[in-house]
């Protein structure tokens, strides 16, 4: 079966991948420290940390975009995914923590004695990346059957997901929850035997998350081409129409939402050890609304679009933030004030839209343009 | 506004009626001072009886040295000293007096006598304050202070006392401290079932000590008796437990509740679900904070008029973010109608905005809005102590639930409002101009918002995040109690706030958020188009 809609696309995402994973890392390996071609390790981190969050926004685009759920939990699963790999990268420092204890430091500062039971699992690397998928896929599933159960949708979904997000924040802030309270997990040391902090490590795991990238792309464009892909656009177009036609709506949006809760678990698993940290800050309800001004600004409902927004707005965001530390969040804000009210297709439409308007009207033969421009919610 | 006229004049009222009582105060102690001898007793008797606070400064003063004789030649005058200026004690005058003047002066200091004599006093002096409460409190402290030698000058007072509240707490302390010292079993007895006869709380660990006692004793009347009184006591406490959970519930639900008025309006009427509705309550919070200010600058800190900066401040703080949400809704909200998703993201650009302007503006900490001085204190039902402010907030919950009644019903612009709500297309068509509606109704629930905010500065912080705080909770409340019922709207906020009060003792603030949490979402299950649900047979809605 074919999953590029056109050669473009495909040469295109040749090309991606011929550079993210050949030239960046060989730039990084091979060319000598000094030279201005070399990429610093520090760098291919930064890009790592990107990319992570380019696969956040994809999976919040495969609901949004494609399902029409505004779920404002994704910034959850994505923490949850990186707590759950986090977990295992607590336990490998081992005895070189600041207590010289088997325990991780903040079990020791809280006073335990032994590790929490549900800790011990995570000493095996397979069952952390395990956990990593069936963790936020499993709160997905538990909090996404009551949801579409009960048939809440729309803004009444977007409203229980942030309250969900803002009540999983309160708990991964309590020190008696065992995941570290306020300052969370750092300090990792090993990953696999390898130290974490060295270059190639860091190299592997820019690989890494630019191959769950491209695994994430291709699933959903091959997703998108199956019946079942066709069911969800339908769902998101007309939600009542498709059930009455004899679809049980609820089951392909409890799916789909599981496996974008998986998506996200997965790129917070590669977030954690590029970042070096995660707490519960990563949790907020305000880090869902970022993904969210991510995928609106690269092209809600686009394949490429979530990809183009996430970079642009965090490469914007270290810029800005350097430049204009007090007025950022006012830009922040102004972008995604502007992106809504101008911009619906976002970035990767844009010259459409702009070529639309050179010729006043818009052409009839572009169905999938225009179904982004008018939201189903209507 | 006649109720307003009364308090101002009652407000402007209490430094004269101190004055009044303070002078002849003042006079004995300036007497006291150059008496002699032979006449102290007299006026210490006199002081003894007047309650006033004063005494109590003043006699600190002249034991640590900072009360002067002046002679002036024909006459003596006794000066206090207070933060290095010098006032003459009978009058309360101040004196400018010149260096050489100051270098005349004489220190002059109690007799080790009269300073016994004194302490006595200033240690009673607040049993026969004129203030209830005051007098309650030094009871209290005295009679547990298990000094023995309290408690003849307590009966004293019980025999005089009129004030029955004063002359419960005399007689639960003297019980107290006869069970501590009890030697019989009989009085032990008698005193246990008094105590538990009047629910004391402060006697509960003696009578447990009792209970052990009796125990080991197998004095069995004793411990039938002790038991009981426990028992009656301990129901009590519940009681008193349970009223403050409930008042503090409702005080919860009456903050939820006009913060997520606001919210029902703008979202059940246009499907705007306005994420920046926390900056609107901030607002309200900010002009709190403006208007003492410059009320502060006006008449200064110490005026009666600067106590009105509260009440000034609540119709200005409406005003403010109701003119400021206007601007947004004509800027750029009014092209969002009926594309809710797409209203939320742009009102939290909006927030994020608002929030880092107040950053710049205000700076990054809390701002300090004073309470007025007719909100501080509580009143006290049964034990259970509510604070005026707490008061204040549900009256006020109350108030603009009526106001607000009051403006969808009985006012065009109401009637307009709900004719949009039901069906918007056949408003327009009947000539209602929609969009005038929709901007004024916005206004509305941004001023609603602010007024919450304004209030909120009294019981809680006035910073750029204070909206967030409560943001999560209000979409909750609106989402059980239906989106764009009031009534809905009004019923969850409170139970809530209830709820969410009653679950926090045992639960902790946290768990119990999270209970709430998860117990709407059940509920949700149950009813999913929250307590009072539109009937409609459209079939998106």
């Amino acid at each position: 079966m074919k999953v590029f809609d056109t050669r473009f696309e495909l040469a295109g995402f040749l090309a991606a991948a011929a550079v993210l994973l050949l030239l960046i890392p060989g730039l990084n390996a091979f060319v000598p420290e000094g030279s201005a071609m070399h990429v610093s390790g520090f760098q291919l981190s930064l890009w790592g940390k990107y990319v992570t969050y380019a696969v956040l926004a994809m999976s919040l685009n495969l609901l949004w975009g494609y399902t029409g759920l505004l779920c404002l939990c994704q910034s959850m699963f994505f923490a949850l995914g990186g707590y759950a790999f986090g977990m295992y990268l607590m336990l490998m420092i081992g005895e070189r923590g600041a207590y010289k204890s088997p325990l991780p430091d903040f079990m020791v500062f809280l006073g335990y004695q032994e590790l929490p039971i549900h800790w011990v699992p995570f000493y095996n690397f397979w069952f952390a990346t395990g956990a990593v998928l069936w963790v936020p896929g499993l709160a997905a599933f538990i909090f996404g059957f009551l949801a579409f159960r009960s048939r809440i949708k729309g803004v009444y979904f977007s409203i229980l997901t942030q309250a969900l997000t803002y009540a999983a924040c309160l708990l991964f802030f309590r020190n008696d929850f065992t995941f570290g309270g306020n300052n969370g997990f750092t300090d990792f040391k090993e990953i696999l035997g390898a130290d974490i902090n060295a270059v190639s490590t860091q190299r592997w795991l820019f690989v890494g998350s630019v191959l769950l990238m491209g695994a994430t792309y291709i699933l959903i464009s091959w997703m998108l081409k199956t019946k079942f892909g066709k069911v969800q656009q339908a769902i998101r177009d007309s939600e009542n129409r498709v059930r009455f036609s004899g679809y049980s709506t609820t089951h392909y949006k409890l799916l789909i939402f599981v496996l974008s809760a998986m998506i996200a678990g997965a790129a917070g698993a590669f977030y954690v050890p590029q970042v070096g940290i995660i707490n519960p800050g990563e949790m907020t309800a305000a880090k869902s609304l970022d993904v969210v001004v991510w995928v609106a600004l690269g092209g809600r409902g686009t394949k490429f679009g979530p990809i183009i927004g996430a970079v642009a707005v965090n490469l914007l965001k270290s810029y800005a933030t350097r430049l204009y530390p007090d007025s950022w969040l006012i830009i922040l804000g102004l972008i995604f004030i502007l992106v809504v009210l101008f911009m619906p297709n976002g970035l990767v439409g844009l010259p459409e839209q702009i070529r639309g308007l050179f010729r006043k009207f818009r052409p009839a033969s572009q169905p999938s343009l225009k179904e982004t421009v008018e939201p189903s919610e209507a | 506004m006649r109720r307003l006229h009364i308090l101002c004049v009652w407000i402007f009222l209490i430094p004269f009626t101190l004055l009044a009582e303070s002078r002849p105060t003042r006079e004995i102690l300036e007497d006291l001072v150059l008496a002699n001898s032979s006449q102290t007793q007299g006026l210490l008797d006199d002081l003894s009886q007047t309650g006033d606070a004063f005494v109590k400064e003043f006699v600190d003063s002249w034991r640590i040295g900072e009360v002067y004789l002046w002679e002036t030649g024909e006459e003596t005058l006794v000066l206090h000293k207070v933060s290095e200026a010098y006032h003459r004690v009978s009058t309360n005058e101040l004196l400018d007096l010149d260096a050489d003047e100051i270098a005349g002066l004489s220190k002059a200091r109690p007799s080790r006598k009269l300073r016994k004599a004194l302490k006595k006093i200033t240690d009673t002096i607040d049993l026969v304050s004129p203030v209830e409460s005051v007098r309650i409190d030094a009871v209290r402290k005295l009679g547990l202070s298990g000094n023995a030698a309290y408690l003849p000058v307590l009966e004293q007072r019980f025999e005089v006392e009129d004030s029955k509240k004063v002359s419960r707490a005399i007689e639960e302390v003297l019980l107290v401290h006869r069970l501590k010292n009890s030697e019989d079993s009989g009085e032990s007895l008698e005193t246990v079932k008094r105590l538990g006869e009047i629910r004391s709380f402060l006697a509960k660990e003696s009578i447990e000590n009792v209970l052990q006692m009796a125990l080991a004793d197998d004095n069995e009347e004793l411990v039938l008796a002790c038991k009981l009184s426990l028992r009656s006591i301990n129901n009590r406490q519940t009681l008193v437990n349970q009223l403050g959970n409930l008042f503090r519930g409702l005080s919860l639900g009456s903050v939820l509740l006009m913060v997520s008025f606001g919210l029902a309006i703008t979202f059940g009427l246009m499907g705007i679900i306005n994420m920046a509705h926390g900056e609107f309550i901030a607002i309200g919070g900010y002009t709190c904070y403006i208007v003492q200010n410059l009320f502060a600058s006006w008449f200064g800190v110490q005026s009666a008029a600067y106590q009105w900066f509260f009440i000034v401040s609540l119709p200005v703080s409406f005003l403010v973010a109701g003119v400021i949400g206007l601007g947004f809704e004509k800027a750029f909200i009014r092209f969002l109608y009926r594309r809710p998703l797409e209203s939320l993201l742009a009102t939290w650009g909006l927030s994020m905005v608002l929030q880092q302007v107040y950053r710049l503006v205000f700076g990054a900490a809390n701002v300090q809005v004073y309470t007025p001085d007719f909100l501080m204190g509580s009143f006290e039902i049964g034990g259970a102590s509510l604070s005026y402010t707490r008061l204040f907030v549900i009256g006020f919950a109350l108030l603009i639930v009526v106001a607000t009644w009051l403006l969808l019903t009985k006012t065009k612009l109401g009637l307009y409002i709900r004719a949009v709500m039901q069906n918007r297309q056949m408003a327009a068509s009947l000539g209602i101009p929609v969009s005038r509606v929709n901007s004024m109704t916005f206004a509305f629930g941004c001023g609603l918002a602010s007024l919450a905010g304004a209030v909120l500065s009294q019981i809680g912080n006035v910073g750029p995040s204070m909206g967030q705080a409560y943001i999560v909770d209000s979409f909750m409340v609106v989402v059980a109690g239906s989106v764009g019922n009031l009534l809905g709207a009004g019923i969850s906020a409170m139970g809530i706030g209830v709820v969410d009060q009653f679950l926090q003792p045992t639960l902790g603030p946290v768990m119990g958020k999270i209970t709430v949490f998860a117990v709407i979402i059940l509920f949700l299950q149950w009813k999913p188009g929250g307590l009072f649900p539109t009937k409609s047979r459209s079939l998106e809605d």
